[in-house]
This record gives structure tokens, sequence and C-alpha cells, in this order.
């Protein structure tokens, strides 16, 4: 092993370089499409020449032999184009902050013309510097499909102005996105929203940004609890707490912390400082039974109270809301709560989960296991669909007649 | 992004909307016609970012069941009754939404029959389950 260069390249480090050498290049006034493919073989020539001569400054480094590359591209295109050579020539412009960078590129990516899937895609291979191949193995699909996915949405943004500040809503939701797409194949996507989140913070005072980061790390902290040693399902009430990750629920608290100080009296907290206040609570307590539950349902309160007819557009507020109420004034309130949802969600297997436990809270067994037999049928996913096998057969075992064992 | 399997069948399924007869009895232009647009269906698929897997599947069938304890895997090939499910082949697609699954479904369902006019087969959607860890605690 003596052979390897003694330093060895931080991959990591490179990564961290692509959206700043990619907003120079775009803002210069390159398209994202070409400018994304003169990056990504700058950054093959990088892993090839790093190692053996490392640039005294990597990040001017790949702009000049992505901007080379652009070059190369336009002179085969066509001729007509010579003059602009010059202005690739030119020095870059003088260094904006890192933040700025990401922010502008996230914009760029979370066009409001691209559809969720092509934002999301567009977003980790432009703005996280991922490759298309780990894309693609993080959402189940081939190579092919995903690369023709990113230059589609490529193509899309051809022609388009793309230096004006865009919808940081939408910013934020395709950041949630690709947390919620979790961890599949190499890479940890809900690191990668947290990193990406972070940096965003860095670019705007908005607080839902703040917000958001808030909810996902402290949604992140119980990652090492969520799942068993056989991958089963652990829900919240029956995690070990202790395997909690304490330093992010901190640092969770403290970003949201600084959101909420940035609003005022006339400006409500949004949905993500919300989520992320209820999810504190969770962390907070030490166990199961000391959960502020009266808290957590005044937080609700305020979800609901965000969109005008939540039943219609925020039944996931609602239907986790009727879990409050079942635990502050009883589980028949709960249900009461879940009754109005059933002509929206009554299809779908969260309904049916959330109907289960509120029926196991109020201890009636045989509606619980009903229910929950009823959600795996209709649950999505298959981790999620064993775990309600499994309580909905706990359920009916324990409210079997003669069965005089405790649940 | 939610996955789809939609599944082409030699029979089963609700009442066609027409009969036809098999393939093998259309005229050879028609058969053409017929697979060109399958064909079709596939690369835009896949120029759309949406496309998984497609594949045709023989209508030979064979049931096999464990045999017990030291014996041979029981087999039988038929006869099986004529309402019986039998899977042709599929598209496996991941797609925006349901929504968007339906629509690939009509449009394969559109393919050319006998005679070129649109075939209106019916189509099994199915959603496929995805396995990942959940980021977040169910409610």
């Amino acid at each position: 092993m003596s052979d390897e260069p003694a330093q060895r390249l931080d991959e990591g480090a490179l990564r961290a370089l692509v959206p700043r050498v990619l907003a120079g290049l775009v803002r210069r006034g390159e398209d994202l499409d070409g400018a994304e493919d003169a990056l990504q073989e700058a950054l093959v020539e990088a892993l090839r020449a790093w190692p053996a001569h490392p640039p005294d400054d990597p990040r001017a480094w790949l702009t000049t032999v992505a901007t080379r590359r652009l070059i190369d591209a336009r002179r085969s295109e066509a001729a007509r184009l010579r003059r602009e050579e010059t202005t690739y020539a030119e020095p870059p412009a003088a260094a904006t902050e890192e933040g700025d960078d990401t922010l502008f590129l996230l914009f760029c990516c979370c066009h409001p013309d691209l559809a969720p899937a092509s934002q999301v895609a567009l977003t980790l291979r432009a703005v996280g510097g991922l490759t298309t191949r780990e894309i693609a193995d993080a959402f189940y699909v081939p190579e092919a499909t995903m690369a023709q996915r990113i230059s589609r949405a490529k193509r899309t943004l051809r022609g388009r102005r793309l230096d004006q500040p865009g919808d940081l809503a939408v910013v934020l939701r395709v950041l949630y996105l690709v947390y919620s797409a979790g961890h599949a194949g190499r890479v940890d996507l809900a690191a990668e929203a947290i990193r990406l989140a972070r940096q965003l913070t860095l670019a705007t005072e908005e607080p839902e940004a703040r917000g958001l980061l808030a909810l996902m790390l402290l949604n992140h902290a119980r990652l090492p609890a969520r799942l068993d040693r056989e991958g089963r399902i652990v829900t919240l009430d029956r995690q070990d707490r202790g395997l909690w990750d304490t330093r992010e629920v901190a640092e969770g608290v403290r970003v949201l912390q600084s959101a909420l100080a940035r609003q005022s009296a006339d400006r409500r907290p949004g949905r993500y400082q919300v989520e992320a206040a209820i999810a504190a609570l969770h962390d907070d307590a030490a166990s199961a039974e000391e959960t502020d539950w009266p808290q957590i349902l005044a937080w609700y309160d305020d979800l609901v109270a965000l969109t005008e007819d939540p039943v219609r557009q925020d039944p996931a507020a609602v239907l986790g809301r009727a879990v409050a109420v079942g635990q502050v004034l009883g589980a028949a309130a709960g249900l009461r709560e879940t009754d109005r949802l059933r002509a929206v969600i009554g299809e779908r297997h969260r309904w049916h989960a959330v109907r289960g436990h509120l029926h196991e809270l109020g201890g009636d067994l045989p509606a619980a296991a009903s229910a929950y037999a009823e959600a795996a049928r209709r649950a999505t996913n298959v981790a999620e669909r064993d775990h309600l096998v499994r309580q909905a057969s706990r359920a009916r075992a324990a409210g079997a007649p003669g069965d005089a064992s405790p649940a | 992004m939610p996955k789809y399997l939609l599944l082409k069948h030699y029979r089963g399924g609700p009442q066609p909307h027409h009969p036809f007869p098999p393939m093998d009895q259309w005229a050879p232009e028609d058969v053409e016609a017929h697979m060109a647009f399958l064909r079709h269906v596939g690369e835009q698929l896949k120029q759309n970012g949406e496309f998984i897997d497609a594949q045709a599947l023989t209508p030979e069938r064979t049931w096999v069941r464990y045999g017990g304890q030291d014996a041979a895997p029981v087999t039988t090939d038929g006869p099986h009754p004529e309402t019986s499910d039998l899977v042709a082949g599929w598209y496996m697609i991941d797609v925006e939404s349901r929504e968007r699954a339906i629509e690939v479904a009509a449009w394969v369902s559109s393919e050319p029959g006998p005679g070129g006019g649109p075939l209106y087969e019916w189509i099994d959607v199915r959603e496929v389950m995805w396995e990942a860890s959940s980021q977040t605690d169910p409610a």
C-alpha cells in the first residue's frame, strides 16, 4: 500500500465544490445543461489527474477545465461562437459566498416548470454532485432511465432565464422529498438532504428553511431506533430512546429556536417549523409516558390552522392531530376526528393504521386487529406492510376471548 | 415516484370490449403494426425517463408445488379453466403518480388490433411495494 499517493483524493471535498463551480458557470451565462456536462467531464479529469498533481486551487482548476470543455463543445458545434471565447478567458467574477452559489443553483434545479421527480434528480446531480448511477440506485430505476430524466429536465430549462430569484417553497419541498426518499443504494439521501438544507440556511434568512433543517434533524435523530436488528419497524412508543442521536436532537432544537426567534407577532411559524416543534417534543420525552401530548396537540392545532380546509388540503396533519386528540381527550374523541377524513383518505393505509392505534388505545382489540389488517392490505411499503400484519396478529391474539395474558 | 406493473393478459380479466381472435390469426400487417406500436411505447417511456422494464411471456404454463419430503416436485401443465388468468407480459414503469400510470395503461390498451383499430385490451395495473427504511415515524 506504500505505492498509494500520500494525499488520497477527498471525494467529499471534491463534491462540495460542484455547486460553487457550476453556479459560477451558469451565472456567467452558460446553459445549465452544457455547464453540467462540462463539469462532470472536469470531475472525471480531476479524479485522474489530482492524485499525482494536486492543484493549488481546486475550484479554479475545475472552472478552467470545465470552461475548456465548454469551448471544445461549442467549437465543434459552430464556428460562429468564436467571439465568445474571449469572455470565457476572462477571470472569474469576484468570489461569492458558498451559500449564495447553492441557493442560486437550487433555484435553477427546482424550477417550477419541472416535475417533482426531475427537480429531485437534477438537484442531486447538480447541487449534490452525485453521479447519475448513484441517483438511479437510490430510486431503484435503471441508470439509462435516470440519465434520460436528467437530460430532459435540462432540456426543459434550456433557454429559460435562470437569473431571477426562484420559489423557495419549491426548493424546500424538493429537499424534503430527497430526505423522505431515505437511504437506498450507496447514497444516504437523508444525510444529503440535511447537508443541502444546512447550506441553504447559510444563504437565506427565511425561517422555514431553518424549520425544514430542524425537522429533518429531529426526525433523523431517531433513525437508529426506528428499525430493530431484523429490519422490523419499531414504533415511537416502543423505541429504545438511548439509541437516539442526542447531538442531532440538540442541533435540531437549536436550529428550530433560531427559526422561531425570527418570527414576529404578525407572522406565525410555517408548517416545517410547526412539524419540527412536534418532533422536538417527542425527542424531548425521556419515555413514551412522559410525552407532552397537550403541548403536541396545541402545535397540531397551529398546523391545521395553516390551511383553510385542512381535511381536504392537509389530511396528513388532521390525521396526526387525531392521534394527539386520542392521547389527550381519549380514543373515542380521536376516532371521531378520523371520521372526518374517511371520504378523503379512507382508502389509504395510514388512515386505517391510525384507527387501529386508536382502537387499541381504547382497549377495543378486535376492532384494532381489523383496522391493522385493513391497513396492511393497503400498504405500499414492504416494511410497513409487515409491521401492520404483525400489529394485526398481535392485537387479535391479545383480544381473543379467554386469553388472560396482558397485552 | 411510485412504480407500477402494467400487466397484459392472454386471457382473464373483465368482459372484453369486443371479441378478437388470437394474434396468429391476424393479417401479417396488423401483427406488424401491433408490435411496432408496443415497441414505440417502450421507446417513448425510455425517452420520458419512466421506463424500468418490459417483458413478454410465453403462454406455456406449469404449476409447481412441493411434493413432500423425499418426493419429486408435483407439476401440472393443465388443462386450466378458460377463465383463469394468464399473464402475457408487462411494462414496469416509474411515474409521477397513479394518474400517470392509468394514462400509460390506457395508451397501451389503444394498441392497434386486427383491421388496425384500437384493441381496447384490459390492462391490469398493479402498484409495486417499495422496500426502504422510512425516514419518519408513522403517525
